[in-house]
């Protein structure tokens, strides 16, 4: 379970976030959805701690991150896994070691165990025999899905996806879509997706959670959030030019 | 009037928070190297790209530093007749002061850039993020290997320079001059004692110590894309350039009037 308690954070002198309330029971998936750069990704840095808040509290499996020693944090961070934007792929190493990079740096390494199980996770999300190429030799929805069996391969309890279907083919984010609820369905994982995809918001959903200008607006089931009357959600979830969010832009300029 | 002074406080606070940035990320990496697992490896990869990839440019200045100082001492020291010293006063600076001071202003601008560059960009890709999601400390995995690579092979480098650079004014001095070859050795090895040696492979690890700190620190604070990578690179040479220079002032002057 994931918990987040009136989470400030600012950049420089801007408010990013502002006071997040957030709950994700374990086991279920979460889809946090609003605005390129309304601080969507900045709210996943903070359960791996990654970005430290200003002020407010995460607490993941019940556990405060504030109160953590150095220790127990990497403990923690190996059970979450953490799917980056644009892969996040290390590129002076190869896709096999990309994906086994946790056992490299944890484990005793033994480089045949490590290649075995790097394939066996890269042949998960459909990318079999690959795992000698280098990052630079992918298309950008092959790095999407490397990083994905990065993050499913220590089997982790959390898995977090920042943006998983951005800048793919529909039908690669078809299959990325299929292959979260999977791992939802099969291995009962706490998963948290930042999208502004509604197709595949709606699709892998169990809650649905709006954020803008810093705060957690509303939050629901797919049906409920498609039935809204809040008009920034509805303006924002069928993808209108016209509406409150565009406003306020404007009384901004 | 206060615009002036306004401006010249962001400069200092900007200083301070540089300065404060670097001691606790120095502080980290010297914690982070005696934590197991050791990653040998690691560190002879770095060594590899600052040391040995290095030998050619280094070998090449330090040749024609060793030259030109042969030819401007002699331009002098001929009037005097007493062109065999020029042996000793070759020798004396490429230890002491060129060698160290070189080395380092060359490895500063072709491996200290390129670690700017590489981990700047590692972190607008979110790789630095990435490695800290796989509970890695990026200090320990990108810092520490480079760290010590510069550690060691800075000094050593600067050993290769003294010695081509003595190479150089040995061929000018004997071949041109007519110095016999023998008391140009004999000279050489006189004039140089073990602290001469000492003082300037001390100041080659510390300049190594600094090239590795600065430049990994500013690959870190890279913000904004590919701008800012080229920004950042600019930055951290032009700061590895000033603290060496100034490091070294205060070296020779610390060793000159106290020490030795």
């Amino acid at each position: 379970m994931i918990e987040i308690k009136g989470l400030t954070k600012t950049f420089n002198t801007h408010k990013v976030l502002d006071g997040v309330n957030l709950k994700i029971e374990k086991g279920s998936t979460c889809v946090i959805i609003g605005r390129s750069g309304c601080g969507k990704s900045v709210l996943l840095k903070h359960i791996v701690r990654i970005l430290l808040p200003d002020s407010g509290k995460v607490y993941v499996s019940g556990k405060d991150l504030d109160a953590l020693s150095q220790n127990e944090l990497g403990a923690l961070r190996l059970k979450i896994g953490l799917v980056f934007q644009g892969g996040a792929l290390f590129d002076s190493l190869t896709v096999g070691e990309n994906v086994g990079f946790r056992l490299i740096e944890h484990a005793k390494f033994n480089r045949k165990e490590l290649l075995e199980k790097a394939e066996e996770a890269l042949c998960q999300v459909g990318l079999c025999g690959i795992a000698n190429l280098m990052p630079a030799e992918l298309s950008g929805g092959m790095k999407k899905r490397v990083a994905l069996a990065r993050a499913i391969f220590a089997k982790p309890d959390i898995i977090l996806y920042d943006e998983p279907t951005t800048g793919v083919d529909p039908i690669t984010a078809d299959s990325i879509n299929e292959l979260i609820k999977n791992l939802h369905d099969k291995l009962k994982v706490t998963s948290v997706v930042v999208t502004h995809d509604m197709k595949s918001a709606y699709k892998v959903a169990d809650k649905i959670a709006m954020l803008y200008q810093g705060k957690i607006i509303a939050e629901g089931t797919s049906e409920e959030i498609q039935r809204t009357e809040h008009p920034v959600v509805h303006q924002f979830i069928n993808g209108l030019a016209q509406g409150p969010i565009t406003e306020t832009l404007e009384r901004f300029r | 009037m206060s615009t002036f002074f306004i401006a010249l406080g962001k400069r200092v606070l900007e200083f301070l928070y540089f300065l404060g940035g670097l001691t606790s990320m120095a502080a980290r990496a010297f914690g982070w190297i005696f934590v197991p697992p050791y990653k040998k490896e690691r560190i002879f990869e770095q060594c590899k790209k600052a040391g040995v990839d290095s030998l050619p440019i280094i070998a090449l200045i330090a040749f024609f530093i060793g030259v030109i100082m042969a030819l401007q001492t002699a331009y002098q020291m001929q009037r005097l007749g007493s062109e065999m010293y020029i042996a000793s006063i070759v020798a004396l600076s490429m230890v002491r002061e060129l060698g160290p001071v070189i080395t380092a202003l060359i490895v500063a601008g072709r491996v200290g850039a390129a670690i700017t560059a590489e981990i700047g960009s590692m972190q607008v890709t979110e790789q630095i993020d990435a490695l800290e999601a796989l509970s890695t400390s990026p200090i320990k995995y990108l810092v520490v290997p480079r760290l010590l690579a510069l550690a060691i092979m800075e000094p050593l480098l600067t050993l290769f320079a003294n010695f081509v650079g003595i190479i150089g004014g040995y061929l000018i001095v004997v071949y041109r001059l007519g110095v016999p070859s023998g008391m140009y050795r004999h000279i050489t090895f006189s004039a140089l004692l073990y602290k001469d040696l000492f003082t300037g492979l001390f100041k080659a690890l510390f300049f190594g110590i600094i090239i590795a700190l600065v430049s990994c620190y500013e690959g870190f604070n890279v913000e904004g894309g590919a701008e800012g990578v080229g920004k950042a690179t600019a930055r951290a040479v032009v700061t590895m350039f000033i603290m060496i220079i100034a490091c070294d002032c205060l070296f020779t002057a610390l060793f000159y009037f106290i020490l030795l």
